[in-house]
């Protein structure tokens, strides 16, 4: 969970005495679920690779529709502590998505419809985005702008957590005398509880090729895990580089205790 | 004491020649290897060198950062993602600068209130104090620079909010207070030219801090540190020599505050920073609570605590000065509050004020306190709290010191370390 | 500093060792990150090989391409450009070398060693005098004309007349079928 230190402290210790008034009002957010784990979590977490992959291809089939992921390259797809695509398998990846493309020889940017010129991407190339800019988004969402999701878990109080609760906190009714707001849906763990997406989840939304069961709890884990990695990539890679950097530290402070002990014993 | 003769003897010829025209070895010799110091320094003692070493370390990470940063309102939070993402141990260099600057701010926090408890504010020290201050002062500019850089909601929103501040001056002289903040933007709000002017800043900043460290080192040098019992040191049999003693054991201590900010930087690497943050700057948008950074919080408490605008920026600058007129406020013949019963209950008072302070500078203005069913505002605690932190300096270090009857000093610090009577 | 004991001291010194050496060590290991650094990111390596269609290019003419920074000219060579590159006598040219990626250093410049298939032309269009673009099909020899300071480069590309002293180079490449390349 990413609650700012200050306000987390502040929180765990005023409402515990009940001092600090927990409010739970209508409109205020229930806090992120609980009683789901993801396999990233913890000193020793590491991606789970069948997990992304799958919730890659729910962002793929469902969430790219809207929500951009302009941070990630398709290289990183290859990446070592990611979704473990080959490289070739990144490339054939990359290629089936239409990139925006430069002027060409003659100049031009778009070609005889006024259709923006694409190519297909490279390695290089990052997610292209569903909409050329946030006014098309708009437009397109009823006004509301679709998160770009490569940070979002970073970017949200709650993490991993949150962006589950909200995918699997739809289809509840609302409490008597709440009014859901026009265009707008109900989700308790959304701040204000009117959240502009629609729920964007079925049971078999996706068919899993590893023939995973695709109820709407799986695939919202998997692609929750997905968009942990797509925030961060380096995981792995920073605690099992803290795993060894710890131990050494520990050592290198147990061998220094011993040496300001000795050194220190003609002082005392 | 650094009266003494130097003792360095240059063995080569090599040395010979250069000690005869830069002394720069016996300088290294004098001030860090057989400088004397007194022998009964404890843990609270250790963090001035971790203080220099932190110093060390930013502008190491900084200056590698900014080979990739890109100071542009357009570019500046996605060069931070390419740093993160593409630049081999991009992560590990961001996580260990920005957590870095906590654990600094954590090192100088338990330094300054090493000083307030065992009276190294007191002459003849008053000099070192007040570079203390300044490099405080720099510190948090340095730091809230900082933190506009990779130009996330927060940090456009902290820099609009303190450059804001500055409007204020125009109710004492009408049109200078916005002559300064669009002097200080560039433009008429901030933006890019802000973000520009305030990289330059930030990577200027710490060799300055970098200098007036220096001088302060330099003032502590002058009459030797102080010690835990607060007496001077009479002779060679209250100190050692600096190398090997407190090398080896400054080092296990550094280790050990190492070992806290590997903690954070590999297992929890935005435990304190803010979420709000790893969203893109908006101009349209405001954050739902606008938060400094954890070690500005009480400063925060204290200038929300105030209604009136200009009072309130007068209250938090104020708070930064009142630190340095310490030497002179406070009557105490005596130094260590282990000797001084009547103030030393004040001084762990002013410590928790000051975490209390933090943490109502945490929360949202209109946030209450519920004591058996009254709603309490917030802001009465964060008055009160600041009430206090003043009364600290101004009335309790002056009061006290003249009604207080001290308990006995040792005779000497040898005496007390050989007995092991701490 | 006094010692104690002559067993102490050993022990001691063993132990002051051991803490300086962990010291060095840690200081090696801390310092690899601020220098790797340095090195290319993936950003930058992503791009560090580049696929060319070669369909547009007609015979007799050339296209420049970026391949890692640098500009690259893919050439297709007329019959007349590779017999008159294969006439030549290596011996009598000023850089007998292949400057080949794709072959050893110690390749002799034929022409059949300046190509992989004859008469697609790859080479990197920067003089090896001193850094400018030479200009194709211009120069004595029909190759290339480099307009600094005059050298000249013949149909493959090699140095002929002028101050450049090696001939230009040829960087990594491979066929992936018949119309497309991958450069690096």
């Amino acid at each position: 969970m990413r609650i700012s230190l200050p306000l987390g402290l502040a929180l765990a210790a005023l409402v515990s005495t009940g001092v600090l008034a927990a409010e739970a009002g209508p409109g205020v957010a229930l806090p992120p679920k609980s009683d789901v784990s993801f396999s990233f979590e913890g000193p020793f977490g590491t991606y789970d690779r069948a997990a992304l992959q799958r919730g890659f291809q729910v962002y793929k089939e469902v969430c790219s529709a809207c929500h951009s992921l302009n941070r990630v390259a398709f290289h990183a797809l290859a990446d070592e502590g990611g979704p473990g695509f080959t490289e070739a398998q990144a490339k054939a990846i990359a290629a089936g998505y239409k990139v925006p493309a430069g002027p060409n020889d003659k100049g031009e940017t778009v070609d005889a419809n006024g259709t923006p010129l694409t190519r297909p991407g490279i390695l290089a190339d990052h997610f292209p985005a569903p909409f050329p800019n946030e006014e098309a988004a708009r437009t397109a969402n009823n006004g509301a702008l679709p998160p770009d999701l490569s940070i979002i878990e970073k970017a949200r109080n709650g993490g991993a957590h949150y962006v589950y609760s909200i995918l699997t906190g739809f289809g509840q009714k609302p409490p008597a005398g709440f009014k859901v707001l026009d265009g707008k849906y109900f989700n308790p763990y959304f701040p204000g509880w009117n959240i502009s997406m629609p729920p964007p989840l079925n049971d078999n939304s996706v068919t899993y090729s590893d023939g995973t069961k695709a109820t709407v709890a799986q695939e919202a884990h998997d692609v929750v895990t997905f968009l942990a990695w797509a925030g961060e990539p380096k995981m792995e890679q920073r605690k099992r580089m803290g795993f060894g950097v710890m131990l050494f530290l520990i050592a290198f402070a147990g061998v220094l205790f011993l040496s300001y002990r000795k050194m220190w014993a003609d002082q005392h | 004491m650094s009266a003494g003769e130097s003792t360095y003897v240059p063995k080569t010829g090599f040395t010979r020649w250069l000690d005869s025209r830069l002394p720069i070895v016996r300088f290294a010799h004098d001030t860090m290897l057989t400088y004397p110091t007194p022998k009964n320094l404890n843990i609270w003692w250790t963090f001035g060198g971790i203080l220099a070493i932190m110093l060390v370390f930013q502008i190491l990470t900084g200056v590698v950062l900014a080979m990739h940063y890109v100071a542009n309102d357009k570019m500046a939070f996605d060069s931070v993602e390419n740093i993160m993402r593409d630049v081999n141990y991009g992560w590990l260099l961001r996580y260990a600068h920005a957590n870095g600057a906590s654990m600094f701010f954590l090192a100088v926090y338990v330094h300054i209130f090493r000083g307030l408890y065992y009276g190294s504010y007191k002459a003849p020290r008053e000099v070192l104090w007040i570079l203390g201050v300044i490099i405080y002062v720099l510190m948090i500019a340095t730091a809230f620079l900082g933190y506009v850089l990779p130009w996330g909601q927060m940090s456009f929103w902290a820099a609009t909010v303190i450059t804001n501040l500055f409007s204020s001056i125009d109710q004492i002289i009408p049109h200078l207070g916005t002559a300064i903040s669009t002097w200080l933007w560039g433009g008429f709000a901030v933006g890019d030219p802000t973000l520009n002017r305030f990289f330059s800043l930030h990577y200027l900043l710490p060799f300055v801090i970098f200098a007036v460290v220096g001088l302060h080192i330099w003032a502590l040098h002058v009459p030797g540190n102080n010690n835990p019992v607060g007496i001077d040191v009479k002779g060679p049999q209250d100190t050692v020599p600096f190398h090997p003693y407190y090398t080896v054991k400054d080092a296990f201590y550094l280790v050990l505050f190492f070992i806290v900010f590997a903690g954070l930087v590999f297992y929890a690497p935005n435990f304190v920073g803010d979420v709000e943050n790893y969203q893109p700057a908006n101009p349209l948008v405001t954050p739902p609570e606008i938060v400094p950074e954890w070690y500005l919080l009480p400063f925060y408490a204290m200038l929300r605590s105030i209604p009136q605008k200009l009072i309130g920026v007068i209250v938090l600058f104020g708070a930064l000065v009142t630190l340095a007129f310490a030497p002179w406020l406070d009557t105490s013949k005596v130094r260590s509050m282990r000797f001084r019963p009547m103030m030393k209950p004040f001084f762990w008072f002013l410590l928790a004020d000051c975490i209390l302070l933090g943490y109502l500078g945490a929360n949202r203005p209109d946030a209450t306190w519920n004591l058996g069913g009254i709603e309490i505002s917030l802001v009465w605690p964060a008055r009160l709290g600041t009430l206090y932190y003043y009364a600290y300096f101004w009335l309790l270090l002056p009061l006290i010191g003249l009604i207080e009857t001290p308990k006995p000093l040792p005779d000497s610090i040898a005496k007390p370390v050989l007995a092991a009577a701490e | 500093m006094a010692s104690a004991t002559s067993d102490g001291t050993t022990r001691r010194d063993f132990l002051y060792i051991a803490s300086g050496a962990m010291g060095a060590v840690g200081v090696g290991l801390a310092a690899w990150p601020f220098i790797d650094q340095m090195n290319p990111s993936a950003a930058v390596l992503a791009l560090s090989s580049t696929e060319v269609d070669l369909t547009p290019v007609q015979e007799g003419q050339q296209i420049t391409i970026m391949w890692r920074s640098k500009p690259v000219f893919v050439r297709k060579r007329t019959k007349k450009e590779i017999e008159e590159a294969k006439e030549v006598n290596v011996a009598d040219l000023p850089d007998g070398l292949a400057r080949n990626a794709n072959l050893a250093d110690s390749a002799p410049a034929t022409d059949a060693n300046r190509t992989i298939k004859p008469d697609w032309l790859i080479l990197i269009g920067i003089c090896t005098h001193l850094g400018c673009i030479p200009l194709f099909n211009q120069g004595e020899f029909g190759g290339y004309l480099c307009p600094c300071h005059g050298s000249q480069y013949d149909t493959a590309g090699r140095i002929r007349k002028g101050p450049a002293p090696e001939n230009l180079f040829i960087p990594p490449y491979a066929f992936m079928n018949d119309t497309r390349i991958k450069i690096g």
